[in-house]
């Protein structure tokens, strides 16, 4: 299974990631950071494919992804 | 009274605290670049800017070019790349960046020297500095990122601004009887005898980010190979001073920036002439 990492002092809740997300599974959580910003976190975290694309996008560096290897699930 | 600090949920960790070792059978698919620190930017929620930095990091890793680079930061929200980048850097004097790049790569021709710079800074005041730096083929790269605006001084007009689009300094939008048309940077550029590589990229969608990696590359060889100057337009975002959201932000470089300020690459000497034309 893949996975995705938020590390939420660096997220700001822009959701440039919520939006590219080929899964639409980033939603915005109620949690805000010591900045002050709500931050992103993941709905389901068992349709990860592991695409990476919410990383690319993301502004602060603040996604790390894992993907799970090959005849190990999702 | 305090308000009752613990009636708000706060985000449960720090970016320090996170395990980020790969559980067993997994791979850590997408990192951190070396070259860029581990500090938060300044920049607002959905600014372009960290996702350039992050791009001239991965490829200073990839090219191993880290030890030998000096970033030249220019006047603006970007003035701060060298808080960011983990390699020796210098702050120009606003729009002078390819002024003092040429004098540093000059002084000394084997290190990697790169400005950074924005459309305040490189159309406008500094456009006098790139077009001689790129006209005499210096060996630098520039890396310029264009949101149609100045974004550190609070949304004025820049001379790549869109017709139409209303700034601080425009407030019922940019006309083009009044204040011209806006520039189109890649393509003077590409016209210019010493540039050897001149591309308009954009940061809006994850193809487009790819594209935008592989544009830097060719501009940072064509210095690593002695080839000539190297340019990279970036389109990038300004949530902030175009007043909307980020992602609806990244809809507009789609609807209106890219049909104006079209993408692609607008000069490749190698492609041009397999000798290289100089």
């Amino acid at each position: 299974m893949s996975r995705v990492v938020f590390l939420e002092e660096r997220c700001k809740g822009c959701m440039l990631c919520a939006e590219l997300c080929p899964k639409k599974i980033i939603i915005q959580s109620t949690r805000i950071n010591r900045q002050g910003y709500k931050v992103a976190e993941v709905s389901e975290m068992d349709t990860c494919t592991g695409c990476a694309s919410c990383a690319l996008i993301c502004p602060d560096c603040a996604i790390r992804v894992f993907r799970s290897q090959k005849g190990e699930g999702a | 009274m305090a308000p009752d600090i613990d009636s708000i949920t706060l985000a449960r960790e720090t970016a320090e605290n996170v395990d980020l070792t790969p559980r067993p059978g997994e791979t850590l698919v997408f990192d951190k670049p070396r070259s860029l620190r581990s500090q938060n930017t300044h920049y607002c929620p959905g600014c372009h800017h960290g996702v350039a930095h992050r791009l001239v990091a991965e490829l200073l890793d990839e090219m191993e070019l880290r030890e030998k680079a000096i970033a030249v930061s220019s006047i603006g929200c970007s003035v701060f790349i060298y808080h960011y980048l983990d390699v020796d850097s210098i702050e120009a004097p606003h729009g002078r960046g390819p002024a003092a790049a040429t004098g540093l790569k000059r002084a000394r021709p084997e290190s990697f020297v790169f400005t950074y710079q924005g459309d305040g800074d490189l159309a406008s005041i500094g456009m006098a500095e790139i077009m001689h730096a790129a006209n005499r083929g210096e060996r630098i790269s520039v890396v310029f990122v264009n949101n149609t605006v100045y974004g550190m001084t609070g949304g004025q007009m820049a001379p790549t601004t869109l017709i139409g689009q209303k700034t601080t300094t425009c407030p019922a939008g940019r006309c083009l009887e009044r204040e011209g048309s806006p520039i189109r940077m890649a393509e003077i550029m590409a016209s210019l005898g010493g540039v050897a590589y001149s591309a308009r990229v954009s940061l809006d969608s994850v193809k487009n980010i790819r594209d935008a990696k592989k544009a830097m590359r060719r501009a940072f060889q064509v210095q690593t190979e002695n080839i000539g100057f190297g340019f990279v337009e970036v389109l990038s975002g300004c949530p902030t001073n175009w007043r909307m959201d980020a992602v609806k932000a990244n809809r507009r470089i789609r609807a209106e920036m890219i049909p104006y300020f079209p993408l692609g690459v607008y000069k490749d000497v190698n492609t041009l002439n397999p000798e290289g034309e100089r």
